[in-house]
């Protein structure tokens, strides 16, 4: 998008000279944005194990938010059936890494076996959902997820059943052993800035304008050129891949993996992560996640009453900002343009 | 070889029945809202513990009399509760997106599983039966009063939700707040009244069918209405979402096809696709419909440009 235009003589020299001096600075709102990794990383140093786990959590669901953003929140197709590509990539890990059929790949393998499984899987759901819009969409996704669970809950011979696969290798990362909970933030931190980029930049990019095309009127996307099977395809692709790397870390964390971490409750969890953050907005992810995990975590004292005023949280929150917290204008985007002096 | 398809299918008539009673409820919010009441299905459990907890206040469990008078409080009781969800949860949002009053919903159907499982417990309750007992031999097949019971209050049921739609004063205003809300308010219809009502009647129907779910598998858990709502949902879908007698055929037609699909499906594959498979069908059912045929078997057909908004959130 930055190429020069074709030089045609005077009339392009003219406009040039018309266009407004670029003032943006790029370093302020990029300290201000390296400021969330920094943090994670200070925090790790001093919280004891357990806080640090729900960190990583926090983290895990901050990724998991930003690539589903992908396609809910920049494609505008509503997919209820997230989970599945998480499980997928989970499933990857537990086969390939554990005693279940003596299997024993290397971490940095397993992690892009998985996240490509989980983008096949992606495409695969896409072809045939393409067709549906809106709630039809969503309710065939939830479906999906179902069928992906059920299978895994039934398949014994592979996936050993509600029971699970547990005793799962540690994982290694270019010698670097991942056992403790400071080793996953390390990673979790390197992760989400890879996909925070990542995403942005696909957001500012021409697929990401070809999204928001397909989001805010479909045909007319299809009557400016826009191939839009073809663009929702990969927006179905790149979501599901982030999540399948996700589910890849996530079993080699928990070391053990069931059916019973993959049901529809998890799908909705991430959807309510972005909606609550921000739709569209990558910032919406990260402070959706940290809330929607939070909470449970502050309410753990009233027990039995945790979920109940979890659904009471959720309702207040969408009731009061039925656009998430931070709505979709104000993303990084926006930050930069604000702290480096450009025009908002 | 005969008595056990008529078997199957007095099974599939009683399940049917279920899933049409709750699909109505789903069909009716969509038709008015193009909303998923997710809220729904929390509203059908909620109504097998109600019924349950006036069984042993007023202590007629298991008297079918009993059941009659159980069933229409239930029905009042969790038909408010319905009411309330829709003032909470979907009012003030409605007009904004279409992602944030589904998920409001969701919030409510967690708050409403809790309130269940605190006041009712996590363990299953043993259910008593509201329906008579005693079985009839039909051809070889064993048929109980409980399914024929279960079959006539649905259809009974059903017979008067259409009659009330269609025939009613108040059944023409809810048609017309379904077919377009803003012309209907311009005739003096009110919308939010047309809206309150289907959010009453749509309820208090899955309540009914909570509690004959409940007396007809002698239990009740927390956490039923999930599973149980997927499918009603799926039935609503495959006879056409927003259409009534749509839902009542989907609700047959599901029971049918997961009734025969387990019974079959283990002998046609050898053994390979086993009953537990069984939620499998209804979710593989709705797929298919979706893909083949989105406005259902009974829906209307309306241009994609109609039917679906434009931009969806």
């Amino acid at each position: 998008m930055t190429s020069d235009p074709p030089q045609t003589g005077g009339a392009a020299a003219g406009a040039q000279a018309l266009a407004p001096p670029r003032t943006t600075r790029v370093w302020p709102g990029a300290l201000a944005m390296a400021l969330v990794p920094v943090l994670a990383l200070v925090a790790g140093q001093f919280l004891p194990a357990y806080p640090l786990r729900i960190l990583d959590m926090i983290l895990l669901y901050a990724i998991l938010g930003l690539g589903l953003n992908i396609i809910v929140g920049y494609a505008g197709l509503l997919d209820l059936g997230y989970v599945a590509f998480y499980a997928i990539g989970a499933y990857s890990w537990a086969l390939l890494a554990s005693g279940q059929f003596d299997i024993h790949l290397p971490f940095a393998l397993v992690l892009l076996i998985g996240a490509s499984l989980a983008g096949v899987a992606g495409i695969l759901l896409g072809i045939p959902v393409l067709r549906l819009r809106g709630d039809y969409l969503a309710i065939v996704t939830l479906g999906f997820g179902e069928i992906i669970r059920v299978l895994m809950n039934n398949l014994d011979g592979v996936t050993n059943g509600p029971q699970g696969i547990a005793r799962i290798d540690e994982a290694h990362l270019f010698g670097w052993t991942l056992s403790t909970p400071q080793d996953f933030l390390y990673l979790l931190v390197a992760m989400l800035v890879v996909v925070f980029l990542f995403v942005w930049r696909i957001q500012e990019s021409a697929l990401g304008t070809a999204l928001s095309a397909v989001r805010e009127d479909q045909d007319a996307a299809r009557g400016c050129g826009i191939d839009t099977t073809r663009v929702k395809l990969v927006a179905f692709a790149l979501s599901a891949f982030v999540g399948g790397g996700c589910g890849v870390v996530f079993a080699a964390m928990q070391r053990f993996v069931s059916p019973e971490s993959f049901t529809f409750w998890e799908s909705l969890i991430i959807v309510l992560v972005i909606v609550i953050g921000g739709l569209g907005n990558p910032f919406g992810a990260l402070l959706g996640a940290t809330l929607l995990i939070l909470i449970p975590e502050l309410l753990r004292a009233y027990a039995d009453y945790r979920l109940l005023l979890y659904g009471m949280a959720l309702v207040i929150i969408i009731l009061a900002r039925p656009r998430g917290i931070i709505s979709r204008p104000f993303g990084p985007s926006w930050l930069m343009r604000r702290l480096g002096g450009g025009k908002c | 070889m005969g008595a056990l398809i008529l078997q199957q299918a007095i099974n599939a008539l009683t399940v049917g029945s279920i899933y049409a009673l709750i699909a109505l409820g789903y069909t009716m919010v969509y038709g008015v809202l193009r909303l998923i009441n997710f809220a729904h299905s929390e509203l059908f459990t909620a109504g097998a513990f109600i019924g349950l907890g006036l069984a042993g206040a007023l202590g007629i469990a298991g008297h079918p009399t009993g059941g009659l008078l159980v069933g229409l409080i239930t029905f009042v009781l969790v038909g408010l509760a319905g009411v309330s969800v829709e003032i909470v949860a979907y009012r003030p949002l409605r007009g904004t997106s279409r992602l944030a009053p589904m998920l409001s919903a969701l919030g409510m159907a967690v708050v409403i599983q809790n309130a269940v499982m605190l006041i009712g417990g996590r363990r299953p309750m043993i259910y008593p039966s509201f329906l008579p007992s005693g079985v009839i031999d039909l051809y070889g097949a064993i048929v109980s009063y409980k399914q024929i019971t279960i079959f006539v209050v649905a259809v009974v049921l059903m017979v008067g939700l259409e009659l009330f739609v269609n025939r009613t004063n108040l059944g023409v205003r809810i048609r017309a707040v379904a077919e377009n809300a803003e012309t209907a308010s311009l005739v003096g219809i009110n919308p939010n009244m047309a809206i309150s009502l289907i959010f009453f009647i749509g309820p208090g129907l899955g309540a009914v069918a909570g509690i004959l779910y409940s007396s007809f598998y002698g239990v009740a858990t927390f956490t039923m209405g999930f599973v149980i709502g997927m499918k009603a949902f799926t039935a609503a879908i495959l006879g056409g979402i927003g259409s009534i007698p749509g839902a009542v055929l989907g609700g047959f037609l599901l029971g049918a096809i997961e009734t025969f699909g387990t019974a079959w499906m283990p002998v046609l594959t050898g053994g390979v696709i086993g009953t537990e498979y069984r939620d499998i069908f209804a979710f593989s059912v709705l797929v298919l419909i979706l893909l083949f045929r989105p406005a259902g078997l009974l829906g209307e057909h309306v241009s994609e440009e109609t039917r679906v908004y434009k931009s969806d959130f």
